[in-house]
């Protein structure tokens, strides 16, 4: 088999993964908790969009025109009532917050939707195209990337020229000097959750066609973004960009040239290798908490 | 202008300061000196709302009490901290435009005093600031503040950790800045000069003023010189 062919899927899925890695960075750079409930908002996002295509019949690529502004409610809110109680708390405070909240979330879906799988199948669920001869390239997998893409780049656009984007990030590098800026810090950290929390969403709702939808699907995930977090160095976006591909594209070669249990393996190894070399990731600056 | 009275404030159980008082009119350069650990940052960070205190804190007639911290920006108390805390990954324009963010609209021409005050930044315009020297980035914060318009401008240690160059340059700043019309609260280690410059000065000794006068009358007193000065 083309040594093309695993690149090529595993730089797709990647795309998608660092959606949830950005997600779960930001949140640490501005308001330095660790979201644990990250992967079961992704998980919610996955049955938003697999409830709007059986209900509502909407195309689940175009129903995150709906997910994106539900779940960045949702995150706020959830910041405004949760987290900003825990804000200035130790760190095992902060975790075993978002633990629990993650823990309600996965049970009260296991109460309502079951523990049944969900599979969302559209009609291009499981068409390809091929590429160079021999590689296939999933359509839905290729819509997932090009929108991550569009995705990262509005937020990237966000972050760098608008005031609000300018705000979290000067948040993000120094709290206490941008209150004295005038910045509304506990305005900013709820920004910041509900930008990650629509992020999760949205990589959950971009996965739903190609994975099974289930309520405890969101601690696969979560164990993949905070890795990417860690690889890219915690609070680094870009970072978490390029760990998502990275991860994505080691996934997909370990499970091509080794097996595909060993996947999960190989990721923690490199996992292990970050936090024993370089502890502050790729991207992270040293001596950073 | 600014009153303070019996104020007391801390961090958590730890009380830093005791009862101070003090006062500040338009269009002076106030300095408050003392060591190490007297309570000087304590004190700017409890009016610019960084910590909570009891006691009165009088801004313009107004009480700053359980104000946050970003509301009291907004009614022209700006604060520069210690350590400058610029906002490493941002460039120096990026850093001063995040000094203008309650006043966007007057931000260009603020720029243009910005520079003028101190042509260094503006030659330095596009570098991140945290690849700048300690004395560049003290002037970077000092801008920064000046950025948010502030009426009332509270400075802690300008001079730390820098060259007798750069303090020159700092203490130069101050001046100028007051001369356009913006009352100063300095606080500082560098006893002489921050007297030096000041209208009227107070002496803080482990959470307490134990001394206040002029500038002048201050840098005079015998207590003064044997604590501070080394005469």
């Amino acid at each position: 088999m083309s040594f093309l062919q695993p690149l090529i899927s595993g730089i797709l899925t990647g795309g998608v993964y660092a959606l949830a890695g950005i997600g779960m960075s930001l949140v640490f750079g501005v308001m330095n908790i660790s979201n644990f409930a990250h992967g079961d908002l992704m998980m919610l996002g996955m049955y938003l969009a697999f409830f709007a295509f059986t209900l509502l019949h909407i195309d689940p690529y175009i129903s995150l025109v709906l997910i994106i502004p539900i779940s960045f409610l949702f995150g706020y809110m959830m910041e405004r009532i949760f987290i900003n109680k825990v804000i200035h708390h130790p760190h095992q405070n902060q975790i075993l917050l978002t633990i629990g909240l993650g823990l309600i979330m996965s049970n009260t879906a296991l109460l309502a939707f079951t523990s049944d799988p969900k599979i969302l199948t559209t009609t291009y669920s499981s068409s390809a195209f091929t590429l160079f001869g021999d590689v296939s390239v999933s359509v839905p997998l290729l819509l997932s990337f090009l929108i991550t893409c569009g995705i990262t780049l509005i937020l990237y656009l966000f972050l760098s020229k608008t005031s609000t984007g300018m705000a979290l990030r000067a948040t993000s590098q120094n709290r206490e000097a941008a209150q004295l800026m005038g910045i509304n810090v506990a305005k900013m950290s709820a920004i910041a959750f509900g930008i990650g929390t629509a992020l999760a969403a949205t990589a959950g709702a971009l996965i739903a066609p190609t994975y099974y939808i289930h309520p405890l699907a969101g601690h696969t995930f979560l164990l993949k973004a905070f890795t990417i977090c860690v690889l890219g160095g915690l609070g680094s976006v870009v970072g978490a960009g390029v760990g998502g591909i990275i991860i994505g594209v080691v996934e997909a070669m370990s499970s091509t040239y080794l097996s595909s249990d060993w996947k999960d393996v190989i990721v923690f190894l490199i996992f292990l290798a970050v936090l024993l070399l370089r502890p502050q990731g790729l991207f992270g600056k040293k001596g950073g908490q | 202008m600014l009153e303070i009275k019996s104020l007391n404030a801390g961090y958590g159980e730890m009380p830093v300061l005791r009862e101070i008082n003090l006062t500040i009119a338009q269009g002076e350069v106030v300095s408050v000196v003392g060591s190490n650990g007297a309570g000087k940052s304590t004190l700017l960070k409890a009016i610019s709302g960084i910590i909570k205190f009891t006691g009165a804190i009088t801004w313009k007639s107004e009480s700053l009490h359980n104000l946050k911290a970003h509301t009291i920006v907004q009614k022209g108390i700006v604060h520069v901290p210690e350590g400058r805390k610029i906002f490493p990954e941002m460039t120096v324009v990026e850093n001063l435009m995040m000094g203008g963010f309650l006043c966007q609209k007057e931000r260009p021409q603020n720029l243009d005093k910005v520079f003028a005050l101190f042509p260094k930044l503006a030659q330095r315009r596009n570098q991140l600031g945290g690849t700048m020297s300690g004395g560049e980035q003290q002037m970077l914060a000092i801008g920064r503040g000046l950025m948010g318009n502030p009426q009332l401008l509270l400075l802690d240690e300008p001079s730390l950790g820098l060259s007798p160059l750069f303090t020159e340059v700092v203490f130069g700043a101050i001046h100028t800045i007051n001369s356009s019309g913006v009352t100063v609260l300095l606080v500082e280690q560098n006893v002489y000069q921050s007297l030096s410059i000041s209208h009227r000065g107070y002496v803080i000794e482990t959470g307490r003023i134990v001394l206040t006068g002029t500038g002048e009358e201050l840098l005079n007193n015998q207590d003064v010189k044997k604590a501070f000065l080394g005469m």
